[in-house]
């Protein structure tokens, strides 16, 4: 059973999005997702300053099975990126909460958070 | 799914399980990018039982076996010799690879799952008036343990007796012992051992050597490391349409005795004339895994293209890098086009890695 922490939200994609108290939103992968994905071994993270809309393609990670693309699970700008990740990828795979997270945005829409699921929901997806 | 006697195993050891061509496989045991760090470094083993093994037995199995492959197993100079060669067809393209061994009582061959039935129904349709039995033995597994400190773990798991003969073992070389075929092959550039043996033992030996601390090895990792080590694999560097000469297999393809004829020689020899295709190696610079299929361009060329066979992440080379059939030049970069972005790539030899080396060369 994977690790669905109950202070993220989450996308159908398998993105995490954890709310902070400052407006800002930090977003990574799940457990669930690292773990289908295999060894992580290749990132592609947005410019900062870059504008997203809500589902826009953010980021890319590439493991030894598939790339897949990561999207943005809020609109806003992005301020800062996780470079620690693109040297070290494997860290998604061994911390995909903590230091394994991919990039904050500045949220530019607060109403969008009701479009995500909450961790239960993202549980029953992960057991389909 | 077919499961190998291991296979529970695996299950305890946390292996990752997939479909492996009906076979119920471990794709890792946790991280495909450690094991196969280990194989270079150290050592691991792998549950190989998912292969056919296919006996030829009878006074006419080496007549047989000279016209069905296309090398030569009167190279086969003592028993439990190996040999690599190809099953051609008609057309001289390559209907499967294999190893074949010399045993006392005639050859063993070591084919791969995805072409069983193929194969098998192509040796049969060959026995003609022979005095030949093909006997498949589904009553034995295969275990491979590689890694260059794969000698020292092994005294833990085998007799010290049957070590001494096995270390005094050159490569493609083998002993026989109470129904255990140890031979000096693999499939990952370090040197190693494979072994073939009853179901009962090979449990045997697997949890024996767990015990000893050897980490098990899944399908993720073999696959990396035969593409560094530059080894084909069968649907991907070859198949019925390609022909040895542009896989990188030509080697395997014996011309030295005239008198020989072998099926697919006339074809194959009437392509060699004419063939303007080569498997070569290829290192990228970009951070972008450049898979199987994909088309390489050159630059200022537009009428020549190639494709890659497969492509990977290397461990060791900490690069991507893949293996691609492109037309013979004297190019030395090439392009491809991956999600929109144009990635470029040296052309240099098809093997990457050998014991634990970077041996790849431009060119």
């Amino acid at each position: 059973m994977s690790d669905i922490p109950k202070n993220c939200k989450f996308l159908s994609s398998h993105e995490w999005v954890k709310l902070e108290d400052d407006g800002t939103a930090t977003v990574g992968i799940s457990d669930h997702a690292q773990d289908q994905l295999g060894d992580i071994v290749f990132i592609e993270l947005p410019e900062i300053g870059a504008e997203l809309n809500q589902g826009d393609e953010a980021a890319l990670v590439e493991s030894v099975k598939a790339a897949s693309e990561i999207y943005s699970p809020l609109s806003g700008k992005v301020i800062k990126v996780n470079s620690l990740i693109e040297d070290s990828p494997e860290i998604i795979n061994t911390s995909p909460y903590d230091e394994g997270w991919f990039f904050k945005i500045g949220i530019s829409d607060d109403s969008e958070t009701e479009n995500l699921l909450s961790s239960d929901q993202y549980a029953e997806i992960c057991e389909d | 799914m077919k499961k190998t006697a291991l296979h529970r195993t695996h299950l305890n050891t946390s292996g990752k399980m997939v479909d492996f061509h009906g076979w119920e496989m471990p794709l890792h045991y946790g991280s495909q990018l450690k094991e196969h760090e280990l194989v270079r470094s150290s050592y691991g083993m792998f549950d190989i039982s998912h292969m056919t093994i296919i006996d030829v037995l009878g006074v006419d199995s080496r007549e047989y076996l000279r016209l069905l492959l296309a090398n030569d197993i009167n190279k086969l100079e003592k028993n439990f010799d190996a040999l690599l060669s190809v099953f051609l067809n008609q057309t001289g393209g390559v209907i499967d690879d294999l190893l074949v061994y010399r045993m006392e009582d005639g050859y063993r061959l070591v084919v791969n799952c995805a072409t069983r039935e193929t194969v098998l129904s192509w040796m049969r349709s060959h026995l003609n008036n022979l005095k030949v039995s093909l006997r498949e033995r589904k009553d034995l597994s295969m275990l491979a343990f590689q890694g260059p400190k794969t000698f020292k773990i092994l005294t833990e798991i085998l007799p010290l007796d049957l070590i001494d003969k096995v270390r005094a073992l050159s490569p493609f070389q083998g002993v026989y012992f109470d129904q255990r075929l140890i031979t000096t092959t693999g499939y990952t550039g370090e040197r190693g051992v494979e072994i073939i043996t009853t179901h009962e033992d090979a449990e045997y030996l697997w949890k024996k050597a767990l015990l000893a601390g050897v980490s098990p090895i899944g399908l993720g990792a073999r696959d990396t490391l035969r593409l560094e080590a530059g080894m084909n694999l069968y649907g991907f560097e070859m198949d019925e349409t390609i022909s040895p000469l542009e896989s990188n297999m030509a080697w395997t393809v014996c011309l030295n005795d005239e008198e020989r004829d072998f099926i697919g020689k006339d074809s194959y020899l009437s392509r060699s004339k004419d063939n303007f295709h080569v498997l070569k190696g290829l290192v990228f610079e970009d951070k972008c895994i450049v898979r199987s299929n994909q088309e390489i361009f050159f630059e200022g060329n537009s009428l020549i293209k190639g494709v890659v066979t497969s492509g990977t992440y290397s461990p060791t080379l900490k690069k991507s890098i893949a293996l691609a059939r492109i037309p013979i030049s004297n190019l030395k970069k090439c392009l491809t086009n991956v999600r929109g972005k144009e990635i470029k790539a040296l052309i240099g030899s098809p093997k990457f890695v050998k014991e634990g080396t970077i041996i790849f060369k431009k060119g």
